[in-house]
């Protein structure tokens, strides 16, 4: 009994010794290389404040309303009749009650309070994430039942896409989403880049729902058709879950890659977490730093997802 | 009740065709047990699937009420809503509760509402002798309890014709019993039946006409005494020796 105890802690206590042995290699790295770094840089790109200055459109009178603690509020009497009403900080207002303005003064500053280019690339590659998801288990969904279909037209059709998707880089389909479907049917980088993580994601998906439905045994399948059940009725609350259920943990992964595959949308130029980091590393130097940050918040991502898949999982377990 | 005449089946098995089913007719009338027996590879089971359409015949007409189910005009649903199924591997759905596998077809197939089809699923878990178990999963149901959840699923359709298809075949040794009681009940209510089975203690008991099966062909038809007392064919009596 003692003995085992020891014996587990000698490995827990070996794991923390490597783990501390490899963050000491790369200081020693970094040492070498002369790197100065520079974690105070990075904060500012997640939020920052900002002085805005505001400035009159055309010329007019000035009245004000009220002040709160700070910041005042005023409005602009246009004199083509129109208004327009705003809070500036009281310290920097440069006019008085009924004073005439025109179109070039500073009526004065504001400090905002402004999402930094990390939370915008965040935002960016959640939403490419989640809509490529939702769009890609759908492709998915009609291709896996596609391909176990028995008419040679459907059948054909889906495996011709499969191998197309799944036999070329995701990088070169990004490419052709953007550059030559974008550009023929008119549509933007935004929607090119999701729609190519999608079907990316749709031909991965359509196999392992293949896999999924084939692995339920027939005389699921029969029994529900005996009943008198069609089809669609069979597969809809037969099939269907039971291989939902049993593909829950490769599509998580699957969904996991679609995170972080959606990484390579930042070549046609969209604004994702990695373009972001690319900006704020040419702009500061502190690239080391930043590509960090990026991998942390990608984690962050990645782990709450696999957390979130395995808690389903538990739920679904019901009925083993 | 049910008519087939001179059906055939064959499958593609590698290189080779195996006459499943080979020009076979019978007829069954309503209220009749009919209890089909043969060695395995016979065609029994088979024959048996041609009856709901699970296996599409090569030829052959079969009527079910007059209605030829094989003519792509019928509407394959209906039919198999009327004829009640019993496979010898259970196939309850596992991600539902015996409450709701009973109760999904009533409610997706008949169109009943949810307090009708929970009606009759109470008085068939009752009937079936497990009325404490609707709110359990098949998987923590014992081998007899799931295939009499599976015969109160089938009944549930109000079916007109019930098949089985070796019932009790993959049951434990005391577990059988409990099956076959069910069955015997159904059987004695009048209930048309169609068994492809090795009880022959069940057979001779409850059987209006039994069926040997041989190489895809029925080989000998008659009552149970006539079978148990001095069967025709060589080949009946060489199988009947085997399993008695």
């Amino acid at each position: 009994m003692l003995r085992e105890i020891f014996k587990k802690s000698f490995w827990y206590v070996s794991l923390v010794f490597v783990l501390v042995v490899l963050v000491w290699g790369l200081t020693v790295m970094t040492k070498r290389i002369d790197y100065i770094w520079y974690w105070n840089r990075i904060p500012q790109y997640f939020f920052f404040t900002d002085q805005i200055e505001k400035f009159a459109s055309e010329s007019g009178k000035i009245s004000i309303n009220g002040v709160e603690d700070d910041l005042t509020e005023v409005t602009l009497h246009y004199d083509d009749g129109t208004k327009e009403t705003f809070e500036v900080e009281t310290e920097s207002l440069t006019f008085k009650e009924g004073d005439r303005f025109t179109d070039v003064d500073k009526i004065g500053e504001l400090e905002v309070f402004s999402q930094g280019i990390l939370i915008i690339g965040l935002i960016t590659t959640l939403e490419i994430s989640l809509y490529s998801s939702v769009l890609g288990l759908l492709i998915g969904l009609f291709a896996g039942l596609s391909r176990i279909s028995k008419n040679p037209l459907i059948k054909g059709l889906s495996t011709i896409y499969v191998e197309i998707i799944r036999g070329t880089p995701l990088l070169v389909q990004l490419f052709i989403f953007y550059f030559f479907l974008g550009t023929v049917l008119g549509f933007g980088r935004f929607a090119a880049g999701t729609l190519a993580l999608s079907f990316f994601a749709g031909a991965y998906v359509a196999e392992i729902i293949r896999a999924g439905i084939q692995s339920i045994h027939a005389g699921q399948m029969e029994a529900a058709r005996s009943l008198g059940m069609n089809y669609l009725q069979t597969m809809t609350y037969i099939i269907l879950p039971q291989a939902f259920k049993r593909t829950m943990p490769p599509l998580a992964g699957q969904f996991i890659s679609l995170i972080k595959d959606s990484s390579l949308v930042s070549v046609i130029a969209i604004t994702d977490l990695t373009k972001a980091a690319r900006e704020i590393s040419t702009s500061t130097f502190a690239t080391f730093e930043v590509f960090f940050t990026i991998s942390v918040m990608y984690l962050v991502l990645t782990f709450s997802l696999s957390m979130l898949v395995r808690y389903i999982e538990r739920r679904f377990a019901v009925s083993d | 009740m049910i008519k087939i005449e001179n059906i055939s089946k064959t499958f593609i098995v590698g290189t080779h065709i195996v006459k499943a089913v080979d020009h076979c007719s019978h007829e069954v009338k309503q209220g009749e047990v009919v209890v089909v027996i043969g060695p395995s590879g016979s065609g029994k089971s088979t024959l048996l699937r041609c009856i709901n359409q699970l296996e599409t015949i090569d030829s052959g007409k079969i009527y079910i009420d007059d209605v030829d189910i094989s003519s792509i005009k019928t509407n394959i649903n209906k039919i198999r809503a009327e004829v009640g199924m019993v496979f010898q591997s259970f196939n309850l759905f596992p991600h539902k509760s015996v409450r709701d596998n009973i109760n999904l077809a009533q409610q997706k197939v008949r169109k009943r509402s949810k307090v009708d089809a929970n009606e009759k699923t109470d008085y068939l878990l009752k009937k079936v002798g497990i009325e404490q178990k609707a709110h359990v999963y098949p998987s923590q149901l014992s081998g007899g309890q799931q295939q009499r959840v599976a015969i109160a699923r089938a009944l549930a359709m109000d079916p007109k014709i019930m098949l089985f298809d070796e019932p009790t075949s993959a049951l434990d040794p005391e577990m059988v019993g409990e099956v076959l009681d069910v069955m015997l009940t159904l059987a004695k209510e009048g209930m048309t039946m169609v068994v492809v089975s090795h009880e022959m203690g069940f057979a001779r008991e409850v059987a209006d006409t039994v069926i040997m099966m041989d190489e895809g062909k029925i080989i000998e038809v008659g009552n149970p005494e006539h079978f148990f007392t001095n069967p025709v064919e060589d080949r009946t009596k060489l199988f009947l020796s085997q399993i008695l």
